[in-house]
């Protein structure tokens, strides 16, 4: 049996050091109100001929007394939570990144090099992970308690999360979003393995009965057969009308860019916005292209539509002209 | 002018017998009881829910089986107990009664509005009792879409038109409380003389009114969206899920809080009478309640941390969440205030108070926990959650329910109810209370998710002790159903004021007579006039 609740993450112990505060926090005043209690019911029932003396006088004093003091002690609360959620839920740069799609009622995993797995997860230790979630259907979430963490999974957006994995092991993956029927059964593991076993992880199923082709690699054959060359150009090089095609905006060197919409706002050409440009072009036009692009919205399941943006992703600034 | 023009003595109760003289009285006192009975009938409904919710999780594969069944019950308990028991409970039956007699007025400011009130609940528990009996919901009570608008194959229309009509009765009574409170005062019942259960009555009142008629827009919305296929939440067909989530937080957060302020009101009035002391800090509990009304509008997005939205909006959303919680601190200090230097008595409503600021200081530090950002995101959607809220909702809330009914019983009744009976059935629902929830704090930190049918196998030993509590608990429920009922024909008659408590409702006989008061009382001291001395008890 695997011990209850290991602190697996780089995140974890951070996060347990705040409960564990709010948890003396919360002792404290227990047994301050349980202890004013059981020595009022006890000193001042009704038969006990305690001298009980003067009534207290001017109650505003206390009150401002103990009004201040919980704001000043919630107020610390509420720092230390926001801090570490601010610090614990930006990704580093160098994240390695996996797609994840949830659906009723499982996980699908696929890596960038095209292994795809069901309800398992397997990482490297020591290395900052970055997952890209999104839904099939109905809103799940990906829970994993050994990290600390959890994200809900939406259809129709990606959603983000990372952690890094301290401790080689296997762990509780849950959904923790009630999506219907089979919920409870929407579990799997989280195996983190050492960077060399995790190479050797990525080697075996590459080769054998579960060989395939990278993201990246799926992704290009999928370009080309929903013919997004045709205006964006072989190799995503960007169209123009005066080459003989329409005017598209070049694609290579795109993913991470800052972007001008026609709106006159700048954007950061991340996952999410790729995808709305794929399935909701009309949402975020980019200035100085005419609004030709077509939407793909029920075209491409999820999966095929992450292995294009993972191709997208993949083109290099430099094809740029 | 006849202020002093002596009115009928008959008791509500002896004022007709006939089946037409309770479905059709105007009477508060009469609607108060058809609103127990029906209370009464939906919180037994739900608890069965809850019974066999713990039942199936005594075993880590779930003892029903199925994981269909599992989830239309925890469904069926949520929506039941949140909109026919916990919303209603305290206003409807204890607020029905009391407003008037509390007020010194003859009824509420539209007694017919009060009787519709009921009429549309009970409308609304049938067409939810259909929805149960053809196969109930499979949604959860929070009813999230695209989830509820499009996959779910539950009743999920037939549901939420029972909480959407159920909504107009909660604003029918809102509604007559509020004009009922301005308008019907005593003479000499100035504002700041009003007895704090008319406070929080007042506040939740102006919540009832205001918040739930965004729960019915947006529960109409899913139920076109369902039944017409228009896109509002569901991404497939151009609607936006998190919309849904905003907008049912916007009311079902506040209506948190009409659930604990009638609580928070019963224990005001309680305290002090057993503890022979005025109020601890009067007008810091009343503008308390105010103030959570207020914020409490405010901190819907602090059950969204992790569900997409942004940064910012996670940040406001905690701190908010951190000064409604100023308010209800506040009144625990108060009411522990209250009993210093007190002459405290133990008979079993005080019991039930004490019980009630225990309970509940264990639900509001427990939400500190949720509302600090990152514990949030392990603690939350686990049993954690579940522990938090039932602390609150149950530890809390049912706790003054039970305390109110217990005060006022010899009031609405005329007999007394066995007091040994009643501090037992104290002492167990607290036991039992502890031993069911306690064990899913851990559960939850543990990382045991919610609405699980199935869970894995290291987290069955509390699961047994949790569902081991909960029998300790369900025998608890059942005791006052059984005593209570026992003291309707054979309790000891009961004093105007057997407790010897101030308000105006113990200057009329017990049971009151339907005019209330013999003559239009006047009021010229403060609430909670208690002269300090043990002796004052009229026995």
């Amino acid at each position: 049996m695997r011990s209850l609740l290991p602190q697996a993450s780089a995140n974890a112990a951070e996060v347990d050091y705040l409960i564990l505060a709010l948890l003396l926090a919360s002792c404290l005043v227990l047994a301050l109100v349980f202890g004013l209690m059981l020595v009022y019911v006890s000193r001042y029932r009704a038969d006990a001929r305690v001298e009980r003396g003067k009534l207290a006088q001017k109650t505003w004093r206390l009150e401002i007394g103990w009004t201040a003091a919980t704001f000043v002690v919630f107020f610390g609360l509420f720092l230390w939570g926001a801090d570490l959620y601010v610090r614990l839920f930006q990704p580093p740069r160098d994240a390695l990144q996996i797609y994840v799609v949830g659906k009723q009622w499982m996980w699908k995993v696929e890596h960038q090099s095209g292994q795809r797995e069901i309800n398992a997860l397997h990482v490297p230790t020591g290395r900052a992970i970055q997952l890209v979630l999104t839904s099939e259907d109905v809103i799940h979430d990906f829970s994993v308690p050994a990290f600390r963490i959890k994200h809900d999974v939406l259809p129709d957006r990606y959603e983000t999360l990372w952690f890094q994995v301290e401790k080689a092991g296997v762990y509780h993956l849950f959904c923790t979003q009630f999506c219907g029927e089979g919920h409870a059964s929407m579990i799997g593991e989280i195996v983190a393995m050492s960077p060399p076993e995790y190479e050797d992880w990525l080697g075996q199923s590459a080769s054998g009965a579960g060989a395939h082709e990278s993201m990246a690699a799926a992704g290009e054959v999928l370009f080309t057969r929903y013919g997004c060359g045709g205006c964006h150009g072989e190799g995503g090089v960007g169209g123009k009308q005066s080459g003989g095609g329409v005017d598209a905006p070049p694609l290579a060197g795109l993913y991470g860019e800052k972007v001008t919409l026609d709106t006159g706002a700048v954007v950061t050409a991340d996952e999410s916005y790729i995808r709305d440009c794929i399935i909701s072009p009309e949402k975020q036009r980019v200035a100085g292209y005419p609004p030709i692009m077509p939407s793909f919205a029920g075209q491409l399941e999820e999966e095929n539509l992450l292995r294009v943006i993972a191709y997208i992703k993949s083109l290099k600034p430099t094809e740029r002209r | 002018m006849t202020v002093t023009e002596t009115r009928s003595q008959t008791s509500y109760l002896s004022d007709g017998y006939t089946l037409r003289s309770w479905l059709l009285t105007t009477d508060h006192k009469r609607i108060a009881l058809l609103y127990f009975a029906a209370i009464t009938f939906f919180f037994f409904v739900g608890g069965i829910g809850a019974t066999l919710v713990r039942y199936n999780l005594l075993s880590p594969k779930g003892l029903l089986g199925s994981a269909e069944t599992y989830n239309r019950l925890f469904s069926m308990h949520g929506v039941v107990m949140v909109w026919f028991f916990l919303v209603p409970a305290v206003p409807t039956t204890l607020g029905n009664f009391l407003v008037p007699l509390m007020l010194g007025a003859r009824d509420l400011a539209f007694p017919r509005l009060n009787l519709l009130s009921w009429y549309l609940f009970i409308l609304a528990g049938l067409v939810a009792l259909y929805a149960l009996i053809v196969g109930g919901v499979d949604t959860g009570w929070t009813f999230y879409t695209p989830l509820t608008s499009f996959y779910s194959k539950g009743h999920v229309v037939a549901t939420v038109v029972a909480v959407f009509i159920a909504g107009f009765s909660s604003i029918a009574t809102g509604l007559n409380f509020i004009v009922s409170i301005h308008k019907l005062r005593a003479p000499g019942m100035t504002w700041h003389r009003m007895p704090v259960f008319l406070w929080s009555l007042y506040a939740t009142s102006v919540i009832m009114v205001l918040a739930t008629p965004v729960l019915a827009m947006t529960l109409l919305l899913v139920a076109f969206e369902r039944l017409f296929r228009i896109g509002v939440f569901d991404p497939a067909i151009g609607g936006d899920p998190l919309l849904f989530q905003h907008l049912f937080w916007f009311y079902s957060h506040p209506a948190v809080y009409i659930m604990i302020l009638p609580g928070f009101g019963v224990i005001s009035e309680i305290v002090p009478a057993f503890s022979r002391k005025e109020l601890f800090g009067y007008k810091f509990v009343v503008w308390a309640s105010v103030a959570i009304a207020v914020i409490g509008f405010l901190v819907w997005g602090h059950h969204m941390f992790v569900a997409g939205t942004s940064l910012y909006s996670a940040l406001v959303f905690s701190i908010l969440s951190y000064m409604v919680a100023v308010p209800s601190a506040i009144k625990v200090f108060n009411w522990l205030g209250t009993m210093h230097k007190g002459f405290i008595r133990f008979d079993a409503p005080m019991l039930y108070a004490l019980g009630f600021i225990g309970l509940f200081t264990m639900g509001g530090l427990t939400g500190l926990f949720v509302a600090a950002l990152a514990a949030d995101v392990h603690l939350t959607q686990t049993y954690f959650v579940v522990a938090h809220f039932h602390y609150v909702m149950v530890g809390g809330m049912v706790s003054a329910y039970f305390a109110a009914l217990h005060f006022w019983w010899p009031k609405i009744t005329g007999r007394l109810y066995p007091e040994m009976w009643g501090r037992a059935a104290a002492i167990i629902i607290f036991v039992g209370f502890n031993v069911t929830f306690f064990p899913q704090f851990i559960l939850g930190y543990l990382g045991m998710p919610r609405r699980y049918n199935a869970y894995p196998p290291e987290f069955e030993a509390l699961n047994v002790l949790s569902s081991g509590g909960a029998s300790i608990l369900a025998i608890g429920y059942l005791l006052p159903l059984g005593y209570l009922a026992w003291s309707l024909f054979y309790g000891e008659r009961a004093s105007a004021n057997p407790w010897g408590a101030t308000g105006l409702e113990w200057t009329t006989p017990s049971p009151p007579p339907t005019e209330n008061f013999e003559t239009t009382p006047v009021v010229t001291l403060p609430p909670y006039s208690y002269p300090y001395t043990e002796t004052s008890r009229d026995e």
